[in-house]
């Protein structure tokens, strides 16, 4: 409980984790939410473009789509890609991360030097081609965003490893017999698990951030999908009169990130007030 | 000290090979057959066979990796399937650019971070602190391509102040100097007017392209003075009567700009990937741009290139990065 009151004093954090928990309401309730939800995909070409209003808070974008509540349905996809990708490279992370950080020789050498390379790759760059290759879906990007993700969890759980390797309750447990995976799951998992839980706050943040990327490129989520990223490219068009189809769409992903970064901004300080506030 | 660069040298060589290695893997191997792909939807089992001998894809894969292998060390990528030219040479021709805006939104990140970190540390947990932090927040949490329309909205179409896009404006044409660089060009031929129309085109642009690093570097700044204001010799200074603002702005911001040293180092990289929205956006002439063109016709040769060029500049700025650092602290060249 002290530690709850701990992060409630943290105002910035608390913002965030409100942000959050309203993300994922819209996501989990959105088509309840949303004031006209068959906008999804229908269009209605007498009322397009039309600027904020009482009926259309958010205006209407080129195809007489509420924009209200194509941000609201957006929601749901946005979350989606950030929890798979950022489950997935954890699966392929951690893992790894362990088992490096532990095993001394070979492996564990050849698991952290990949890791190094992939860590030297442009994200951005490697991410877009990758989608390319794989032909532009919303699933090719989520592959795409875990294979450009994991070695982020690779290096911090390898660090925090090693830290842990040479602790005397670990030597204790080798003298009594315990097996590897029952040291590296059941003793120092658990004592790691602060540092992937801050990680995976930021990254779920970063990779709506870069899947938005994505999908404004044209390299993510295709029409009529209520994207947020690919709003704002079809928005361009009609630029500078129908401003506010650019403006909501990409305040909905400042909005998102913002709240899945302080959050872990916040935990950060929880979990180790001595560390540095970063990214 | 020769012994410290020649040990990091060293050390980036497997990065690279590992870097060649994987990117000829995803090249090779992602689409399922690159022959089938090359030849176009519409080709016959022997068209594809006969582009399959074409471009030496019946080779086993070793071989065929030695001959990418050879390639790369004459810088010979082939040539862009858009542009028709050899990829070496539209790099070569479009990397001053890409280089300027990175430079300038560098300059800008540091020239108003440092500063802004100094101020939040100097007011900690009172209201220009707060505000720093949830803008700094903010600054990274914004999407670069959004920034970037709402800029453009806003200054150039709204008020009019700024170009929408380009380098250049229609009409002037670069004097085509020594160094490729437009703005050192017009400076060296003396045609001011080019320099001030090309420096108004690049303050969108920079400053978009700024934004994360500027509130990266506000954070570390004001995490590296706010530890440095709790050592003893602060103390001390302050108790021999130190002005306040002399102490902090020389003696603490010196101690504590390591940390930032080497985050602007590591932002010189992002930097390089990030100019590619902002490029696409503003018309810039430069890689990434160029990038996002290749992503979008598929252009196999251009995409490992780029992706080849800024793994050799994370790498080469990693070790200047490390350089600097060992010469502002002899301890990191010392021992590990």
């Amino acid at each position: 409980m002290l530690v709850l009151r701990k992060f409630l004093r943290d105002i910035p954090a608390v913002i965030g984790a409100v942000i959050i928990l309203f993300v994922v309401i819209l996501a989990l309730f959105g088509p309840w939410i949303a004031p006209y939800p068959e906008d999804a995909s229908a269009s209605h070409l007498l009322r397009r473009l039309k600027p904020p209003s009482a009926a259309y808070p958010f205006g209407t974008d080129n195809l007489g789509r509420d924009i209200l509540s194509r941000v609201i349905l957006g929601a749901r996809g946005a979350l989606k890609v950030a929890l798979v990708v950022v489950g997935l490279a954890m699966a392929i992370g951690v893992p790894l991360g362990l088992l490096a950080g532990y095993e001394r020789g070979v492996l564990a050498e050849a698991i952290m030097r990949v890791t190094d390379v992939f860590l030297a790759l442009p994200q951005l760059i490697l991410a877009l081609a990758l989608a390319q290759l794989l032909g532009p879906s919303v699933e090719s990007a989520m592959l795409a965003l875990t294979l450009t993700y994991w070695p982020f969890f690779t290096r911090i759980v390898h660090a925090e490893t090693q830290r842990l390797r040479n602790a005397l309750f670990i030597d204790a447990l080798q003298g009594i017999g315990a097996g590897t995976p029952r040291i590296l799951l059941l003793h120092i998992l658990p004592n790691i698990l602060s540092p992937i839980i801050v990680r995976a706050t930021i990254g779920l943040g970063f990779t709506i951030l870069v899947a938005a990327v994505l999908g404004f490129l044209g390299m993510g989520a295709t029409p009529p999908d209520p994207d947020w990223g690919l709003a704002v490219a079809q928005s361009r068009t009609y630029l500078p009169n129908a401003w506010w189809f650019a403006t909501f769409p990409g305040l909905a992903i400042l909005i998102a990130v913002l709240g899945f970064n302080l959050l872990g901004d916040g935990l950060r300080d929880l979990v180790d007030p001595r560390l540095r506030r970063s990214r | 000290m020769a012994g410290f660069i020649a040990r990091r040298v060293l050390l980036v060589l497997p990065s690279l090979l590992g870097l060649l290695v994987v990117t000829f893997l995803l090249i090779r191997t992602v689409p399922a057959d690159p022959a089938v792909a090359l030849a176009g939807d519409n080709a016959t089992p022997e068209q594809i066979e006969a582009i399959r001998r074409q471009y030496g894809l019946d080779q086993p894969l070793l071989v065929q990796f030695g001959r990418y292998l050879a390639g790369v060390a004459r810088l010979d990528f082939g040539a862009s399937q858009f542009s028709g030219r050899p990829v070496a040479a539209d790099i070569a021709q479009r990397l001053p650019a890409t280089l300027e805006l990175t430079f300038a939104a560098l300059l800008i990140g540091a020239g108003l971070g440092i500063p802004l970190g100094v101020v939040a540390a100097m007011n900690h947990n009172r209201w220009p602190d707060f505000l720093l932090r949830i803008l700094s927040v903010g600054g990274i949490a914004i999407a670069a391509f959004w920034l970037a329309i709402m800029l453009q909205l806003l200054f150039a179409m709204q008020l009019g102040w700024l170009p929408l896009r380009g380098q250049l404006s229609v009409g002037l044409t670069p004097p085509g100097g020594p160094t490729g660089f437009l703005l050192l060009d017009s400076l060296l031929h003396g045609r001011l007017d080019i320099l001030g129309d090309a420096l108004r085109h690049l303050v969108l642009p920079a400053v978009t392209l700024s934004v994360g690093g500027l509130a990266t570097i506000a954070r570390f700044t004001r995490a590296g003075v706010l530890d440095t204001l709790q050592k003893d010799f602060v103390l001390y200074e302050r108790a021999v009567g130190f002005p306040r603002r002399r102490m902090v702005w020389i003696y603490v911001l010196r101690n504590s700009v390591v940390a930032t040293v080497s985050q602007i180092g590591l932002l010189f990289g992002s930097l390089i990937a990030g100019a590619v929205v902002v490029e696409a956006i503003y018309d810039w002439p430069g890689i990434g741009s160029y990038t996002v063109q290749a992503i979008l016709t598929a252009d196999a040769k251009v995409m490992l290139a780029v992706t080849l060029l800024v793994g050799v500049i994370y790498a080469a700025v990693n070790i200047l990065t490390d350089l600097a650092l060992a010469l502002i602290d002899p301890r990191i060249r010392e021992g590990r």
